[in-house]
Parts: structure tokens; C-alpha cells; sequence
């Protein structure tokens, strides 16, 4: 099997830019990865795109294309949509494509437009990610369901909504360097607290904004760094991806999110690393009960003992494993068809040294990023690895 | 309104107060519509009756709504175990407004986990219907 090489990585700047075109974002996030990258347009084999609700959000179907036009790039393009992990998996079939041999230049990642729309909308299109019989006709949103596995959480091993809000209160300390991050300002413990109430137990501070973004991540093999002199010193070294039953209710934890674990379990296996190994994170805290799950998904800590990590410090820039140092979902904004590949751009950079953050991190070689979708019905994870 | 085939058929049954679960002859239980079971694949599958009350085993008070609920917020959205299936459904007959006012946010609450509740359906205003829980009086 093949290496996939990161060789460049862009993003647009995370925020509310309403009045940027879905094609706009994508143009430029691909442009800096090619730049970055130093790889001729002409030889990428594939455009792999994330988006989730782009036919709902700009009446766009059939984005691929566009996309590619969009970046310059004259090569077959498909649109990956996972939910809120679409960019994930569009990342995971670059890497599996690289890897084998198929292609010597892919490029992942993908856009969304948000901010343009009311609330009530966003919300109307972020529940479609959820199973409409059973689950969007009794009221579930997207926060709802969070607050659901957030209660069962509680109910099973404790935990409290100060817990929560040391989740925010951190990914909030760590985007204020971050010159892409939506939200570069600290929210205390306190303020968290006391907003307003979104799906109970969440309040306000523990949701990730609504945002419009775009990133890109150039994808090159061994070979092809070899011939042409390209700078890539991160490869990715494991892929996992896992899916559980779409309705929640369905699932057999209510508290946990065994599509994650799964994804890790395949992800560490390739990789042939343990938890314990990670030196930093990025992981999918579209609310900060996401990020405690998602931790004990990828092992960082037992099962039912993430929620006081953040407490204690654990996951804070110089606790013992930083996670969501680029200011996670957040705080660095959750542009939802994007994410995953953010999540690779910001690793990249933290193993590189080039990250506004790589100083916390300055020995790391190896970083995980998990991206889901939904009520986590969709999970990738990725393990990246310094090479060279 | 243009009816989801089985799955309609299941509501009516639940609003008749007779549930029932798709169960697999290897004891999966399962919510239609269905062809297969979706553990094991097996494609003969029974109604097996649901009980007449399960258990709420969480909830959230939703604050802000979908279009389709935006009028009716705040509400509470909660999963029941039914025994072999959960079932998802807003409950009726409670406070949502009910603050809590401890670390937990479960101190009132407008309902608790453990609770008894009953399945029924409501229609609503833009034509869909909503399946409720009805908490059970002890």
C-alpha cells in the first residue's frame, strides 16, 4: 500500500460571510493548498468535494463541477456528502485513491454557505442530517439531539454543565491566535453558564456558530514527492470510517458513539499507533458534549471519564494531549460541508510548526482528527504522521 | 396528504394504542418501514405489540425550533424505551418551561428519566403528524 502525502493545505477564513458565493469560498481555500503545495493544476488526477446542504442553502446541485471550474482544475470531480462529515470522507476516499495507486494528485476538501439564511432555515437544514420519520417529526434538531446524548451522558456517569463550559471556555482560548477562526475572544467559565438555553442541558456557548468557510488539501504520493521535488513532510498513516444506525434511538448507546470508536479502531490499526501515542487532537465539538464523547471514541480516556478533562486541564494547549487547538468548532466556526478537511489543514500545520499554536505542541509527530456526522450515524478519523 | 407507505400504517396503529415493533426471528426489534432486519439482514420480520407504556430514557427542552415548530417552542423532545425499540417523540401534558436551577439542569425538570409515558399521535398544522409521549399518571 501506497503513502498519501499532504503536500499543501488552504482554508478561507472561518466566519459569516453572506454575501460570498459557495464558489467564491471553494476558489480561494483551493488556491492557497496549490500554492502551498507547489503542484501544477494540470496534474491533479481528481477533485473529491464536501458539502452538505448546498441545494438548500444557495438552490446549488450538481456542485463538483462548479467546483472545479471554480479552482481551475480540468479533472474529474464528485461531491462527497456525509453530513457534517462530508469533507471527511471525501479526504478519506483522496487518501485511499493515493494510496493505491489509482492517482498521484488529489484534491479534497469542500465549502458551506450558511450565514445567508435565517436561524429557523439553518436549523430546518441541519435536521435533515437526522432521520425525518422518526425522529425530525417528533422535534429533533441538531442541538436536540446533542442535548439528548448529553443527558444520557449525565443520567449514566455524571458530569455537569460546568464540565461543558470548560469545553468552550477552552476551544475559545485556543482560536484567539488563530487568524481563521470565527470567534478570537475568550469566554469565561461564567459566561458560558449563563446564556441562554438551546436544547437542554446546551446552552448557547456549548454550539458551534453557524458559518461560512471552505478548505482545501492537495494529496500526493510517494512517487510523485519523489519525481518532483515536493515539500510533504506529513503523510496521513491511518483512515477509518465507521456508521451506526441513523436515528439515535436506534443506537445501542445513548451516551457513547460507536461509529467513532470504530473509525479509531480501523484508523490506529493502519497506522499502527495506540491513544496513547497522539500527541495532539482535532476532533468534531459541534457542542461541547461532542468533544468529550468523541475523546473517548478515539481512546484519549475512558469511557465515561472525558467530561472532566477539560476541567482539569488535560486537553487545555499544555495539558497532557492538546485537543481542538485550532479552536475547534466552537470557536473556530463550523461551515459544516468543510470541516473535516479544516480539521486536516490544522493538524498539518501543527505538525509542521507552522500552525500559530505549533509552540504548545513543539515535539508532536503524530495528530488525530475525528469529523462526524449527524448524531454521529457518520464518523471518519484520520491519523497523521510526521515522515521526512 | 401523501402517505409514507408503512410507516403511516405504524402511526395509525400507535394512535389506535396498538404499537408494534418488527421483530426478526433472531429477536431483533425494529421500526417500519422495513424489508430487512437491520442487524441481521433476516427478511422475515413480524409485528410483535409494543407495551402500552415505556420509559423515558432522555430528554431536552428545544428552545429553538425547526420552521415546522418554531410556534411552539420552547418543547420537550425525549427517547423512550419501549422495551425492544425506543421511540422519539415530543411530550405533552408538561412545563417546558420548568428552569432548572442546578449544575445538572434536572432540578425541577419538567419531566425525569425513568418516567412512565404513553405513545400517541397528533396531527399537525402544516399536515404531518408528530408522535407524542402522554405522561402516565402513577
Amino acid at each position: 500500500m501506497g503513502t498519501a502525502r499532504i503536500a499543501g493545505v488552504g482554508l478561507t477564513p472561518f466566519g459569516s460571510h453572506p454575501d460570498r458565493t459557495g464558489r467564491d469560498l471553494f476558489a480561494e481555500a483551493a488556491a492557497a493548498a496549490i500554492a502551498d503545495a507547489g503542484v501544477p493544476r494540470a496534474n491533479v488526477d481528481a477533485l473529491n468535494y464536501g458539502n452538505f446542504m448546498g441545494s438548500l442553502a444557495e438552490r446549488q446541485g450538481h456542485q463538483a463541477p462548479l467546483m472545479a471550474e471554480a479552482a481551475g482544475l480540468s479533472c474529474p470531480a464528485t461531491r462527497y456528502e456525509e453530513a457534517c462529515a462530508s469533507a471527511g470522507v471525501a479526504v478519506r476516499e483522496a487518501v485511499r485513491t493515493v494510496r493505491s495507486g489509482e492517482a498521484d494528485v488529489v484534491v479534497a476538501g469542500g465549502m458551506e454557505r450558511m450565514s445567508h439564511l435565517e436561524t429557523a432555515d439553518v436549523t430546518a437544514g441541519l435536521a435533515t442530517a437526522a432521520d425525518d420519520l422518526l425522529e425530525v417529526r417528533s422535534g429533533m434538531t441538531f442541538p436536540g439531539a446533542y442535548g439528548l446524548m448529553a443527558r444520557a451522558y449525565f443520567d449514566r456517569f455524571g458530569g455537569t454543565r460546568t464540565d461543558l463550559a470548560h469545553v468552550a471556555s477552552k476551544n475559545h482560548d485556543h482560536a484567539i491566535p488563530n487568524e481563521y477562526a470565527q470567534f478570537r475572544r475568550a469566554v469565561s467559565v461564567e459566561e458560558a453558564l449563563s446564556a441562554p438555553p438551546v436544547a437542554t442541558p446546551l446552552h448557547l456557548f456549548d454550539a458551534c456558530p453557524i458559518t461560512d468557510g471552505a478548505s482545501a488539501v492537495v494529496f500526493v504520493s510517494d512517487s510523485y514527492a519523489a519525481a518532483h521535488d515536493v515539500e510533504a513532510p506529513v503523510a496521513v498513516s491511518g483512515s477509518g470510517q465507521g456508521t451506526d444506525r441513523l436515528a439515535l434511538g436506534d443506537r445501542d448507546r445513548l451516551a457513547e458513539t460507536p461509529a467513532a470508536t470504530r473509525a479509531a479502531e480501523t484508523a490506529y490499526g493502519e497506522a499502527s499507533v495506540e491513544p496513547e501515542d497522539v500527541d495532539v487532537a482535532e476532533v468534531h465539538d459541534c457542542f461541547t458534549i461532542a468533544e468529550v464523547m468523541a475523546t473517548e471514541s478515539l481512546g484519549l480516556f475512558p469511557v465515561g471519564e472525558g467530561i472532566t478533562a477539560a476541567r482539569e486541564g488535560a486537553t487545555a494547549a499544555d495539558g497532557a494531549i492538546p485537543v481542538n487547538l485550532s479552536g475547534g468548532l466552537k470557536a473556530k466556526g463550523h461551515p459544516v460541508g468543510a470541516t473535516g478537511g479544516s480539521q486536516i489543514v490544522e493538524l498539518t500545520r501543527l505538525l509542521r510548526g507552522d500552525h500559530p499554536n505549533s509552540d504548545h505542541v513543539p515535539d508532536a509527530s503524530i495528530g488525530v482528527a475525528h469529523n462526524a456526522g449527524g448524531s454521529v450515524a457518520t464518523a471518519v478519523v484520520h491519523v497523521l504522521e510526521v515522515v521526512a | 396528504m401523501v402517505r409514507n407507505t408503512g410507516y403511516d400504517e405504524w402511526l395509525d396503529a400507535v394512535a389506535d394504542g396498538e404499537g408494534y415493533a418488527l421483530t426478526c426471528p433472531n429477536g431483533h426489534a425494529s421500526l417500519p418501514p422495513r424489508h430487512v432486519c437491520p442487524d441481521c439482514g433476516v427478511t422475515d420480520l413480524s409485528e410483535t405489540a409494543l407495551p402500552s407504556a415505556g420509559t423515558v430514557e432522555t430528554f431536552t427542552v428545544v428552545h429553538v425550533g425547526t420552521p415546522a415548530f418554531a410556534d411552539e417552542t420552547p418543547y420537550v423532545t425525549a427517547i423512550a424505551d419501549f422495551g425492544s425499540v425506543r421511540l422519539t417523540g415530543v411530550v405533552r401534558g408538561v412545563d417546558p418551561e420548568t428552569e432548572a436551577d442546578d449544575e445538572q439542569q434536572t432540578n425541577p425538570e419538567p419531566i425525569a428519566i425513568g418516567d412512565p409515558v404513553e405513545a400517541g399521535v397528533e396531527r399537525r398544522s402544516n399536515g404531518d403528524r408528530t408522535l407524542v409521549f402522554d405522561p402516565v399518571e402513577e
